[in-house]
């Protein structure tokens, strides 16, 4: 991979850092009117999806990381891995382990399209689509001809994830849900 | 992200230039009533500042009348120029000058930037520090300020001394505070980190605030004198206002032997960090052999002024068009 000096360092850029493929959030050049320049860099550990800060002399560089984004479908789970499979010509299925889908486990559909960031080649994270519609399998009854009135009641979707919906949300339903928040957006 | 169409547009509002061209009446008033000289001096120069830290950018002159080429440095400052007016006997003078300092780009810098810088020869630093008070008492409002030297800040605010500590201390140190890899760096390299990461911010959030006595390392232009714990610093201010380094102000170097030493001494540790050698000034070494008048200068950012003034978070807020759209 080609090296990055600290001028060259914008937010997106994936580099290598204490062996962690990482992606820079912020690079702030200090310098005094007479004196040495540095960087103040805030990087997001992609393995740990912790935010270091680090500072670096102005000039000096890091190794890009290899680390790719894709459009993937997801297929199915046999319980220690979760597989995907890319989208264009190629299908090719890369499996998942718990680490990487982390809290997205709840969000994940059959045939629904995620991101899957891949770390020499293997996915080291996966982020739903901001929205997402998935069906009721549990809920309390719906209250008929409750359909603007506050209040709400749990329910349980097919992914397993528990929302907080409207009251007249009946078992069966298909949901948008906003997966950034967890929040209910309408019937689907 | 701005898009292409709207880069036209200047990146200060109107308001903001206005406030720049009231400001620089303001300041023209200041110096004519003290009786301050206004000058001009060249944007660009056949000598540059040898400054390990400084970039110079550069510019190719030939053609036309000009019988053999040209290599030359926009000014990272107006100082070796003004120091030949004062050689000259000009008196005091001031300018506002257009400087150039390669790649500084960041919230608080622009690589082309104004530059208020004047002169007065028969002051010391603390009649100087007086002026520079004044002045921004006249264009911020501000009447308190305080008074530090560097060493009791790093004792304060870092508890530790940065003349005497341990080199191994002042990288420990940096490590533990902005996780930097410190091992290459030298005494000056921790002091300015620490000094940007751990000082500055706190410094004249109510008031200007001086800091005095730089470690003699770093006494760039200005004459060396003792402290009261014995140590050799050099007779040099900064000005910070809420953690904005504002201004940067000397007991100016007279003497034209010391001057080329460290001219060559400054050539020599940018050879040996792979930097360009920057073509020395012989005619500023000469003028401080004629005999320049013993006096203190400061170099203020005029743009960091303005920004402080207009409560503006960015230097492209209150420039018309900054380097981005340039």
């Amino acid at each position: 991979m080609a090296n990055y000096s600290t001028n060259e360092f914008k937010s997106g850029l994936k580099v290598m850092l204490e062996g962690d493929p990482c992606s820079i959030l912020e690079n702030e050049y200090v310098k005094p009117g007479k004196g040495q320049a540095f960087n103040r860099v805030k990087l997001r550990n992609l393995n740990t999806g912790r935010v270091w800060e680090r500072t670096f002399k102005s000039g000096e560089s890091l190794e890009g990381a290899d680390v790719m984004e894709y459009d993937m479908e997801y297929l199915y789970t046999d319980g220690e891995f979760w597989y995907f499979m890319t989208t264009d010509d190629t299908f090719e299925q890369y499996p998942a382990d718990e680490k990487a889908v982390g809290d997205t486990v709840k969000w994940l559909k059959e045939q629904e399209k995620y991101t899957v960031t891949l770390f020499n080649d293997a996915p080291i994270s996966v982020t739903p689509p901001n929205f997402i519609v998935l069906e009721v399998t549990e809920t309390d009854p719906g209250l008929k001809g409750d359909t603007a009135q506050g209040g709400s009641k749990p329910a349980t979707l097919a992914t397993g994830a528990v929302v907080r919906v409207p009251l007249f949300v009946n078992i069966g339903d298909n949901l948008k849900i906003d997966t950034r928040t967890g929040d209910y957006v309408s019937r689907a | 992200m701005t898009t292409d169409s709207s880069l036209w547009q200047p990146s200060a509002s109107l308001d903001n230039l206005r406030l720049r061209a009231e400001t620089l009446k303001q300041i023209r008033d200041f110096f004519d009533e003290c009786g301050v000289l206004e000058v001009q001096t060249p944007v660009l120069g056949r000598a540059g500042s040898t400054d390990v830290y400084l970039n110079s950018l550069q510019s190719h002159c030939c053609g036309g009348g000009v019988s053999e080429p040209l290599d030359l440095y926009l000014q990272t400052s107006p100082e070796f120029h003004m120091k030949r007016l004062l050689a000259a006997g000009s008196g005091p003078i001031w300018q506002l000058a257009v400087s150039f300092r390669n790649g500084e780009y960041s919230a608080r810098h622009n690589p082309e930037f104004a530059m208020l810088e004047w002169y007065q020869p028969g002051y010391d630093l603390n009649d100087l520090m007086a002026e520079v008070q004044a002045l921004i008492e006249e264009v911020l409002g501000v009447s308190a300020f305080s008074c530090r030297s560097y060493r009791s800040l790093f004792r304060d605010l870092l508890a530790l001394d940065p003349f005497r500590a341990e080199l191994s201390q002042l990288q420990q140190l940096c490590h533990d505070k902005t996780g930097i890899d410190a091992d290459a760096l030298d005494r000056d390299a921790c002091c300015d980190l620490l000094m940007s990461a751990c000082i500055e911010p706190h410094l004249g959030q109510d008031e200007i605030s001086f800091v005095t006595d730089y470690p003699a390392s770093q006494a760039a232009l200005a004459k060396l004198h003792q402290d009261d714990e014995g140590d050799t610093v050099a007779a040099r201010f900064e000005c910070y206002y809420r953690g904005i380094e504002l201004a940067n102000g000397y007991h100016e170097l007279t003497d034209a032997r010391e001057q080329a030493v460290r001219f060559a001494e400054d050539n020599r540790q940018r050879a040996a960090q792979g930097l360009p050698e920057v073509t020395v000034d012989q005619h500023l070494v000469a003028a401080l052999e004629s005999g320049m008048p013993e006096c203190a200068g400061v170099a203020l950012g005029f743009d960091r002024l303005l920004m402080l003034k207009a409560g503006a978070e960015r230097l492209s807020d209150v420039i018309s068009f900054s380097i981005d759209r340039a």
